[in-house]
């Protein structure tokens, strides 16, 4: 889960890192009044993405009627498919030097890796690919936590000068904000120091696991839900994992990877998927629903189900699939492919049931359909 | 992991539903299951073997080897501590959806003490006619035969799907390892091929990958090295881009865990990499002929 900007920093703020001064305003009459109180200041759409800065998000002014300007600009402007409803508004900071700063989770490791650079806001992903050299890393094990030794080593190489005590003081923190709100990636570009050697974070992306939204409530009612369809969110509501793509061929299977290549199959055929949607795990008995979901796709010209069972069993999948064919007697064709737990049963039902016989492997399956959805 | 017929087994969560269910399943074909936890119902009987109040004291009272865990999400960091604390050779841990900062705290304790870890959010391993950790249909004669095929998955589902058509050309597994979907896994692909390299009984491996991370790529450099073939599968080829990875993420992989940088890395390292499942047994014959 991201958040934006403004809910962020207040976790910085938490740990002792400082902000700029800064308020939200909704309206530019509202951004007016603010900047009156704050002198030069910064005006920044909020929305939970990167790159604000070159989609003409953020704008330096000075004065209120500037800043009015800038919010009316600003405010309802599409930044990455967010409209930006609200601007916050902080005063400018005169800049010593900038860096940048983050820590996040690492699979290699298998634990937290800490990242500075004194490329300090510059798009970190430019600096990694040109110059690896000028971004430092620091592995951490989460048992030992940060070490203010290894912190202050890392930095050796960014030759920072007095202001280093200092930076690994405010890095030591930031990795304190990735365990206590159990972050995938805390980020902090620029981190600056002023003209009066303060450390100021000038921006903060955080972006939550979404395992532990579940224990940290509080926090993470202020996180960006992600946008979804109206038919992928009458999928959570049916505890489905359904993803609207822009295809016209259905797809319903079991399990992630399973369901994941059927779309690949369907691409390699030269189709093109209307979704993703598995019915693995608990939810392999909600064939029924799964279906009706699919099916509420207009665009949906042709239908795949692909299963193979394991713990999901296809005859309780085929059944409910068929159940939920005869009572709403779609037009579409539909293309099965069954094997696994459950396939003698299910393979009989079918034939029963629909006078249809699965295709003899998901490729046949997919391919039939790939065609079906052409004419 | 390679589960034998002589290993010992402890369930944590043994009581509960699917942990109930499972251990029958696991008793029925072979695996040997010593023992239960549940520290509100120690010192019952369940499955007919005894439930322990954790898992150290299961080691106390009659050892075990590996560990399985049918617990939920939140719990899993003390029930896996328990276990490495135990001193358990391996632990299977099958949930999905665990806090990725107690998965850290787990992957920390088990290095230090040199506790393999399968999993999270794995379905489990299988050996053909010797036992199974998990929910995976090893009693299932369609989709596991005692063979030469070893076969490594992220995904239950998807392994399933490849174990099917292995057995139903004619050929069957050394063993099945579900190394699990979770970005941050105690082992990897690269790590579960070669420990499959390592069986004797193994003449060729088939490598069931996904979109994401770097496993695939690390897997690839051991690869080269290997003298017995190599199939994979990559999943995701045709998964919309835009799950957020986080900006982060990007910048220590590169451009590394797309599609084509894993099927590269592969095919430079002699991988045959198959574009849809369906290829994976004529791909097998030609790779085996002459070798099995």
């Amino acid at each position: 889960m991201n958040f934006a900007e403004h809910a962020a920093k207040p976790l910085l703020r938490e740990v002792g890192i400082a902000t700029p001064e800064g308020h939200l305003a909704t309206n530019p009459e509202h951004a007016a009044e603010i900047a009156q109180t704050l002198g030069p200041c910064v005006v920044k759409a909020q929305v939970p993405t990167g790159k604000r800065g070159k989609a003409g998000g953020i704008k330096l002014v000075d004065g209120a009627d500037a800043a009015a300007t800038a919010a009316r600009d600003i405010i309802g402007m599409e930044i990455a498919g967010h409209t930006v409803d609200t601007v916050l508004i902080e005063q400018q900071v005169a800049i010593k030097a900038e860096y940048y700063a983050a820590v996040l989770t690492n699979a290699i490791s298998k634990g937290a890796l800490m990242l500075f650079s004194t490329e300090g806001g510059m798009d970190i992903e430019e600096v990694a690919a040109n110059t690896p050299e000028k971004l430092l890393q620091l592995e951490i094990d989460i048992n030992h936590g940060a070490a203010i030794a290894d912190v202050r080593q890392m930095l050796s190489l960014a030759e920072l000068g007095e202001a280093e005590p200092e930076i690994a003081q405010t890095l030591c923190r930031l990795y304190e904000v990735f365990t206590r709100y159990d972050a995938e990636l805390v980020e902090v570009n620029p981190l600056v120091v002023t003209r009066d050697d303060q450390i100021i974070a000038l921006d903060c992306k955080f972006s939550m696991d979404d395992s532990a939204i579940a224990r940290q409530p509080e926090i993470a009612a202020s996180g960006s839900g992600e946008k979804l369809s109206q038919l992928e969110v009458r999928g959570v509501e049916l505890g489905l994992k359904y993803i609207e793509l822009d295809g016209d061929v259905g797809i319903i299977a079991n399990g992630a990877g399973l369901t994941m290549t059927t779309m690949d199959v369907v691409s390699f055929y030269g189709g093109r998927p209307a979704n993703f949607l598995e019915i693995g795990g608990d939810a392999y008995t909600k064939a029924k629903p799964a279906l009706e979901l699919v099916l509420s796709n207009p665009s949906v010209k042709s239908l795949v189900v692909n299963f193979c069972g394991a713990f999901a069993r296809c005859d309780v999948m085929t059944q409910g699939i068929i159940d939920a064919w005869l009572e709403l007697k779609p037009e579409i064709p539909v293309f099965f492919s069954i094997h696994g737990t459950g396939d003698v049963e299910a393979v009989a039902m079918l034939k029963q049931r629909m006078d249809m016989e699965p295709f003899s492997d998901m490729d046949s399956a997919s391919k039939a359909a790939v065609e079906a959805a052409r004419q | 992991m390679i589960i034998r017929s002589s290993d010992k087994v402890l369930v944590q969560g043994i009581t509960g539903r699917q942990g109930t269910f499972w251990t029958e399943r696991m008793q029925e074909y072979g695996t040997n299951v010593v023992a239960g936890v549940n520290p509100k119902k120690a010192g019952t009987i369940h499955c007919g073997v005894p439930v322990t109040a954790s898992a150290v004291e299961a080691m106390e009272q009659v050892g075990f080897d590996y560990s399985v865990l049918f617990i939920p999400p939140m719990l899993v960091k003390g029930a896996a501590l328990d276990a490495i604390e135990a001193g358990a050779k391996g632990v299977c841990i099958l949930t999905e959806h665990i806090p990725v900062r107690d998965v850290m705290y787990i992957m920390s304790a088990a290095k230090e003490r040199g506790v393999q870890i399968l999993g999270p959010n794995t379905a489990g391993c299988v050996t053909p006619d010797e036992g199974f950790l998990g929910f995976m249909p090893a009693f299932n004669s369609k989709i596991f035969k005692k063979g030469h095929i070893g076969i490594l998955s992220r995904s239950g589902s998807l392994g399933t799907l490849f174990c099917l058509n292995v057995v139903s050309a004619g050929f069957g597994q050394s063993a099945f390892i579900g190394i699990g979907g979770d970005p941050i896994i105690g082992t990897t692909a690269r790590d579960a091929l070669m420990a499959l390299d390592q069986l004797p009984q193994t003449k060729a491996i088939v490598m069931v990958g996904e979109i994401g991370g770097t496993m695939e790529e690390e897997a690839a450099q051991y690869a080269a090295s290997m003298a017995k073939p190599v199939i994979a599968f990559i999943a995701g080829g045709a998964a919309p881009a835009g799950k957020k990875m986080g900006h982060a993420g990007a910048i220590v992989v590169g451009n590394k865990g797309t599609y084509k940088s894993k099927r590269d890395a592969l095919e430079a390292a002699g991988v045959s990499v198959l574009d849809t499942p369906a290829g994976a047994v004529d791909v097998l014959r030609e790779r085996l002929d002459g070798i099995a």
